[in-house]
């Protein structure tokens, strides 16, 4: 049997990456990938990969089924049963199961982002196992067994005992391998994700649409770059506090806004936790723009200033369209700030422009 | 390694049942059956169940939709057979015995059928050798021409394999004479056609004057000669076999389209005779298994995976079920001799439920029309209104404002016609080549022959665009799209859309 499918496969995958990745600004703005956040793979729908044939189009006659039912009755048609595997040509997408990873190395690829250098010494390093031996002792639970075998036959061969009419092998203490391995040392980079988010009244729900798709992004993305990745989450509206990713995509908040506050609390978390030296340090902040005074605005940069953009890799700001306040946070920072090179802003105001909001976050390899 | 190295148990079965199927009439190729395990089934699954293909990332899709289909719990595959001398089939190595059982009753009918049946008379029995001489010859190509040019190539043709015409194996055709002769017999047909009065030899310039003989022989002539430059001389359904002797291909590219098309052919009879065939496959392994091959604790397993395989959800049609039950009718009726003139015209129905001559004609008979139906001709022959009212069949239709399949009605006329439509050509679209040389500018014309469906505009636009990049030159396909003649058009860089209209030049051939 000679058969060569892997390659044939990969080539598909290779396809279905090509696909995504043509249709990768359409891609980005798809919603329900974030239902699947948190799994390793997800799977997609893949149009346009199927080869064209010239076919029937859909204002058919109908067909012919068996059942109960009168005339008018719909016909259930639910998939089941089993037999030999279909020869119709199918009409359903084709969804494909892909690996965050490899989603995050199209994208990487696509918006030409420069893979993340990161700052540090590599001063952490990881402890992993790795099967990568053979030995003669061993547990019983790792007990290599085509080994053993081939080396209970090689020693019945050798010594005449083996017998082609009643080939029976039967495997003495010698003969027994097992798996072993090998302690690897890694140097590791960590980086340390703090999301701030406003929620005060004026951030309706499209706003916190568009926040979770670009911080899923944001994610899929750095966690490509780092091995270790720590999330914090923010959300504020006069007042700040940290929650966990759940609340953060799903709470609703009203009141006014001052931004200051999830300053104060992110340099907290950052400074009671993270060593600049050994993390590297990301802060996005999303917001619309409209914070109660121009004093808390001036506050705001004191704290990023003094406190926190000496020590971190990257301060990105979105800001996303509403249809009230000012949106003048965008500014304040664009005067106060523009000398910084780790402070990066975007505007999105629809899903399209969440591509190129990500290029502009990310296309310094910061 | 043999089965009977592997796993001595099923090759005693393989033995017994080849046996007991033989002993019930079916005869078959040799059938060598190979044991593997889940994973190699559906890669033999991806590659049509022949070990061996050329390389293309369309088999790479097919396995992952196996893969996933089995994980999603929408399907296993149980048997793979293919037709082959010998045959070759496979059984997944941890099945339960009484599956292996089941599954090799079934190959051993559809071998017999592949064998037998009239249909696959013309498929190349060593089609195993050569898929892998086709997976060679690929191979050298992309050695030589690189692997992106060949694939790209291959995606193109395989667009355009369902262009073959399934019963051209079947056609004699005569060769046609060449230069001088078609000359002097155009001429002696000519004579024939020539009007010529009775006439005696002395009033022969006067009942037929010379003059107008002359005049009729030449137009008669020029008509001939103008037919003759028709190309091709009839519409032809074989666009494939057009292309390949037309199309400006250079060798390799007409060595892939020849090899598309000759795999094409070779699983066109499957398409045609797909409900005859799993119905006779099933006919039999329940047959066998029930009345020799079972032991008694296997019954309920058997059953059960049995009313599985002849499940038919509502709304769909399983060629499994119908099939067996067709070919058990067909028995059943030629043994109570419920067949003919007499049969028909009896007008009681109460003499007719009773109706049992005692002919025990049925077995011949299933064996008969296993040896020379297709599909269509099972169907339009064998079906019946009593059968139609038994199973409870219906006819369903989209229904625009539920925006759902509804049941329309049970009309016994209707719903044959409409299963005799979808088996028709396999549910493909009639295509054909009705002009190569379209307006006298070597451009290649199609035309779809309207069966009462409408091609689908979006795929016929996608596809045109593969016909040109085969022709080389402009391509067209005339399609009926919402009861209008409409011209679709691909010249390389632009795709077009026109009704059909008298200033348009006409093609040599109407279809």
């Amino acid at each position: 049997m000679a058969l060569k499918i892997e390659k044939d496969h990969q080539r598909f995958r290779q396809i279905v990456k090509g696909k995504i990745r043509d249709d990768l600004r359409k891609f980005l703005t798809r919603g329900e990938l974030l239902g699947r956040e948190g799994q390793k793979t997800i799977s997609i729908p893949i149009r346009g990969i199927e080869l064209p044939h010239f076919r029937y189009g859909d204002n058919n006659d109908g067909g012919v089924g068996a059942g109960d039912g009168k005339a008018g009755d719909p016909v259930d048609s639910q998939d089941g049963g089993k037999g030999a595997a279909g020869t119709d040509p199918g009409r359903h997408i084709l969804e494909v199961e892909v690996s965050l990873d490899e989603l995050a190395e199209i994208l990487g690829d696509q918006l030409k982002l420069p893979r993340i250098q990161p700052k540090g010494k590599h001063t952490i390093t990881s402890e992993k196992d790795r099967y990568s031996g053979i030995r003669s002792t061993g547990p019983n639970s790792l007990r290599h067994f085509k080994r053993t075998f081939r080396a209970a036959m090689r020693r019945q061969l050798m010594s005449g005992l083996y017998d082609p009419d009643k080939p029976i092998i039967i495997p003495m203490r010698t003969d027994m391998r097992f798996r072993s391995w090998k302690t690897v040392k890694k140097p590791q980079s960590n980086a340390v994700i703090c999301y701030m988010m406003d929620v005060s009244g004026s951030m309706g729900d499209e706003q916190k649409e568009l926040v979770r798709l670009e911080a899923f992004w944001i994610d899929t993305w750095l966690r490509k770059n780092y091995e270790g990745i720590d999330s914090r989450y923010i959300v504020h509206d006069v007042r700040a506090a940290e929650v966990d990713r759940q609340t953060f995509f799903r709470i609703r908040e009203d009141g006014g806004t001052k931004i200051s506050s999830a300053f104060h609390v992110c340099r907290q978390i950052l400074e009671s936790n993270y060593s600049p030296s050994e993390w590297n340090v990301y802060i996005f902040h999303f917001s619309d723009g409209d914070n109660s005074s121009e004093s808390d605005s001036r506050e705001c940069c004191k704290i990023m200033q003094e406190h926190l953009l000496p020590y971190i890799n990257l301060f990105g700001y979105c800001q996303v369209a509403s249809a009230y306040g000012s949106g003048n946070f965008i500014n304040v920072i664009h005067e106060y700030m523009d000398k910084h090179e780790n402070v990066i802003t975007s505007r999105v105001n629809t899903k399209d422009d969440i591509y190129d909001s990500l290029k502009t976050f990310f296309g310094k390899g910061k | 390694m043999s089965l009977a190295h592997k796993r001595p148990e099923l090759d005693r079965y393989a033995r017994e049942i080849q046996q007991i199927a033989a002993n019930a009439g079916l005869d078959f190729f040799e059938t060598r059956f190979e044991v593997v395990d889940f994973d190699t089934m559906q890669q033999i699954a991806a590659y049509g169940g022949f070990p061996q293909r050329y390389p293309h990332w369309r088999f790479g899709m097919e396995y992952e939709k196996l893969r996933k289909q089995h994980v999603y719990g929408l399907g296993k595959i149980y048997e793979l057979v293919i037709n082959n001398d010998p045959c070759y089939a496979y059984l997944v190595a941890d099945n339960m015995e009484t599956d292996q059982k089941l599954v090799m009753a079934h190959v051993f009918a559809h071998c017999d059928f592949f064998k037998n049946n009239y249909w696959f008379s013309k498929t190349n029995r060593k089609m195993m050798d050569e898929m892998a001489n086709h997976a060679t010859r690929i191979r050298r190509h992309v050695d030589r021409y690189g692997f992106e040019t060949v694939e790209k190539f291959i995606d193109v043709c395989y667009t355009l394999d369902n262009l073959i015409d399934p019963y051209s194996p079947f056609m004699q055709r005569k060769s046609r004479p060449e230069g001088e002769q078609i000359k002097a017999t155009e001429e002696r047909q000519v004579e024939k056609d020539v009007v010529k009065y009775q006439a005696k030899p002395y009033m022969e310039r006067w009942i037929n004057p010379p003059a107008q003989q002359r005049q009729q022989r030449k137009e008669l002539l020029t008509e001939r000669e103008k037919r003759r430059r028709l190309f091709p001389d009839s519409p032809m359904r074989d666009v494939l076999l057009f292309m390949l002797e037309h199309a400006p291909l250079e060798d390799w590219e007409a060595d892939v389209l020849a090899i598309i098309r000759e795999e094409a052919y070779y699983f066109a009879p499957q398409g045609q005779t797909k409900i005859m065939n799993e119905g006779w496959a099933t006919f039999w392994h329940s047959r066998l298994m029930t009345t020799k091959i079972l032991n008694d604790d296997e019954i309920i397993t058997y059953a059960d995976h049995h009313s599985g395989t002849v499940h038919m959800p509502p709304g769909q049609i399983n060629p499994y079920k119908i099939g067996v039950e067709l070919f058990r009718d067909i028995e059943d009726r030629w043994n109570k001799g419920r067949f003919g003139k007499e049969y028909e015209e009896c007008s009681s129905m109460e003499e007719a439920r009773k109706w049992d001559k005692k002919l025990n004609l049925g077995r011949e008979k299933i064996f008969e029309v296993r040896r020379i139906h297709n599909d269509v001709t099972f169907i339009d022959e064998f079906l019946t209104p009593e059968f139609v009212e038994r199973f409870k069949m219906y006819h369903y239709r989209y229904d625009p404002s539920t925006r759902r399949m509804v049941v329309v009605n049970r009309d016994f006329n209707k719903i044959k016609q409409q299963l005799l439509f979808m088996l028709t050509n396999h549910m493909q679209p009639y295509i054909y080549v009705v002009d190569g040389n379209y307006a006298n500018r070597g451009e290649l014309y199609l035309a779809h022959k309207h069966t009462g469906i409408d091609l689908d505009i979006k795929y016929c636009v996608e596809t045109l665009k593969n016909v040109q990049r085969i022709w080389r030159r402009p391509v067209h396909m005339q399609a009926v799209i919402n009861d209008e003649m409409v011209l679709f058009s691909f010249d390389g860089e632009q795709s077009q859309q026109q009704k059909v209209h008298g200033d348009l030049p006409k093609p040599a051939h109407q279809v």
